[in-house]
């Protein structure tokens, strides 16, 4: 299982635009990817309901995990759109 | 020709058809005759949630303002989430109803999110809303929400939700009509903000049938169903002479005889710099600081919010901008800052200013960041402390801004017991900006957000014109600025009126400002003292606003 941590650095948090465009780079990807905040319970990072409920804040860690072939790159993509503020 | 009255809280004026919000009674899930065949009730359930994403879709792809857009995206990705359908699908195959399986798949993400408050508490009705529109196609009913179109209409609900008038299309919205809301209400607010004409606590608006003929006016709150053409015509030449109006002035604000009087834009942020920019603002009259703290775990900081700061204040190097400090609490709770204790009525909390001092490194961190923002720039930064009652409050608030290096520190005035007190705080402070939107809702006891009270909600209200003048004669005595920053000051008519009773700056929402500076070029500081004069000599707020018109003699060349 390949990870990254990084800082949600957008204003509204993981939430609004931010969150729907995470979404979105997600269900690009074949493989299943998670979300969670450090310890805790991971979501499926393709579910805008399940991320909103995440609640993440700016400020906060969370950490995107995946497996399999590309998931370097996806993850790379992902934790880029968390840790710029749009 | 039947006509309704309402309280007219965005100028202009439409006519068209009327289209009224879909309001669905929706049967209860339970009810709901099973069809016996799980796969069957699936296949239902997954259609209407897919037929409510589709829909989502096309509105989103003929919304014109990207805000809507992004919204609109938002809720069909939440439609299709798989989560969401995953559940839908296995309740359904453990026997459920289509409906039920909805209905249930829907309220575990409703209470989890219901549970985090602040920005996913507006989700929560978005969740309602799509399960709504998902079982209300199920059951062959219209959808519920602002009607499609395919001609621009007037649109006329009960009342109108954030999450609804988020979507609202200025291209497709001709003039909004409400049974319900006050002038300060969300609806008000940005129909103004929109340009789109509104008429709000229009008794009898809900019953107008679809399809008539409506011709709204949002300055004088007239409603006529059934118009004659020539009627149309007069109500558009109105709306024509004041676009003529609107636009034939420019540059600074100052009444006829040259008296000036500065006019300022009200911001939430730097995003709204370019449309106060667009509109002539000599700068900013109201910058409101909250966006920059909501939704956060922590308070955001020094240096991030110097940032944000130096942004609005670069963009008026000639120019003032007047920041109010973080008004937090009451119906604006933050995480970082909680009530102290259970408030059973947070507009009478520790709010504003109040929190501030019981969190003064909050207030120290955002004089120090603003103090830092303004160094080396030409703008002239003044500073504001929300809800401030007495002098107690006054003194804390401007001794903190002397320690942080600010050196002009003011105080809104919107509580009652400050404006009779005007002259005692005078002295203790650079200068005043009176709230009109909350100085209403304490002067006359009643909420902003619950419509049956509009009627008291007025501006004109003499007791509340009484108070504006008391603060402005103070201000006056002490040869110190006050200026007025709530809604009451985009009503051109009553921006006239607050001059007259001693208002040194007006701000408003920014596309406001041409038919103000219009109007206040259009007449003498005399003519707007008299106007002043008996409108405060009047009973009631219809009474106000009739008396100080006769002395306002241009506005009705203006269209207004």
């Amino acid at each position: 299982m390949i990870e990254r941590k990084v800082t949600v650095e957008s204003k509204v948090g993981l939430h609004a635009r931010p969150a729907a465009l995470f979404v979105q780079t997600a269900a690009k990807a074949p493989m299943e990817i998670t979300v969670a905040k450090p310890g805790g319970i991971p979501v499926n990072a393709k579910s805008i309901l399940s991320l909103l409920a995440l609640d993440a804040r700016r400020g906060e860690q969370i950490v995107i995990s995946a497996d399999g072939e590309g998931a370097e790159q996806i993850l790379d993509d992902l934790a880029a759109l968390v840790a710029e503020d749009a | 020709m039947p006509e309704l009255t309402g309280v007219g809280v965005s100028p202009g004026t439409g006519s068209g058809p009327v289209r009224r919000f879909v309001e669905v009674s929706l049967p209860s899930p339970a009810q709901a005759v099973p069809h016996g065949d799980p796969h069957l009730e699936r296949a239902r359930a997954l259609a209407a949630l897919e037929a409510v994403a589709v829909d989502l879709e096309m509105r989103a792809r003929h919304a014109t303002r990207p805000e809507a857009r992004d919204v609109l995206n938002a809720q069909s990705m939440m439609v299709r989430d798989p989560g969401l359908i995953g559940g839908v699908s296995g309740r359904a195959m453990e026997g459920a109803t289509a409906a039920v399986a909805i209905g249930r798949s829907f309220q575990i993400y409703r209470d989890m999110l219901a549970v985090t408050g602040g920005y996913l508490a507006a989700r929560v009705a978005d969740l309602n809303d799509l399960r709504d529109r998902a079982v209300a196609r199920l059951y062959r009913l219209p959808m519920p929400g602002i009607p499609v179109s395919d001609e621009p209409f007037v649109l006329v609900a009960r009342d109108l939700a954030p999450a609804d008038t988020a979507l609202l299309d200025p291209a497709q919205v001709l003039a909004i009509v409400t049974e319900q809301g006050g002038p300060t209400s969300h609806t008000a607010i940005l129909a103004r903000s929109l340009g789109i004409p509104a008429v709000v606590g229009c008794p009898g608006a809900a019953s107008i049938a679809e399809g008539t003929i409506a011709l709204v006016d949002g300055a004088s709150g007239v409603v006529r169903l059934d118009p004659s053409s020539s009627d149309v015509e007069r109500v558009r030449r109105a709306a024509a002479s004041r676009a003529t109006a609107a636009g034939a002035v420019t540059g600074k604000g100052m009444t006829s005889d040259g008296h000036p009087v500065p006019l300022f834009a009200n911001i939430g942020g730097p995003g709204e710099l370019a449309a106060a920019l667009t509109h002539g603002a000599e700068g900013v009259g109201l910058y409101r600081t909250e966006l920059l703290f909501l939704d956060r775990a922590k308070a955001p900081s020094q240096e991030e919010q110097r940032d944000v700061y130096r942004e609005v204040l670069e963009a008026f190097p000639a120019g003032r901008v007047v920041v109010r400090v973080l008004d937090a609490g009451g119906d604006k709770p933050l995480t970082f800052l909680p009530a102290p204790g259970a408030e059973p009525n947070p507009g009478l909390g520790e709010r504003g200013l109040r929190l501030l001092r019981r969190y003064p490194e909050i207030l120290t961190a955002q004089l120090a960041a603003l103090a830092s923002a303004a160094r080396g720039l030409p703008v002239k930064l003044q500073v504001m402390a929300p809800m401030v009652t007495d002098i107690a409050d006054a003194e804390y608030f401007v001794k903190a801004c002397r320690k942080a290096g600010i050196a002009n520190a003011g105080i809104m005035i919107e509580v009652p017991a400050a404006a009779l007190r005007a002259r005692d705080l005078a002295p203790a402070v650079d200068f005043f900006s009176i709230g009109t939107n909350d100085l209403i809702q304490y002067a006359c006891a009643a909420d902003r957000e619950v419509g049956a009270l509009a009627r008291l909600l007025d501006p004109w209200q003499p007791a509340v014109l009484d108070l504006v003048g008391i603060a402005g004669h103070a201000a006056h005595e002490a040869g110190m600025a006050c200026g007025v920053c709530g809604e009451a000051a985009a009503d051109p008519a009553l921006a006239c009126v607050l001059a007259g009773l001693g208002a040194t700056s007006l701000s408003m929402n920014a596309p406001a400002l041409p038919l103000v500076r219009a109007a206040l070029a259009a007449h003498t500081m005399d003519e707007c003292r008299h106007a002043a004069k008996t409108a405060r000599a009047a009973a009631s707020a219809a009474e106000a606003r009739a008396a100080a018109r006769e002395h306002l003699h241009a506005l009705r060349d203006m269209g207004l």
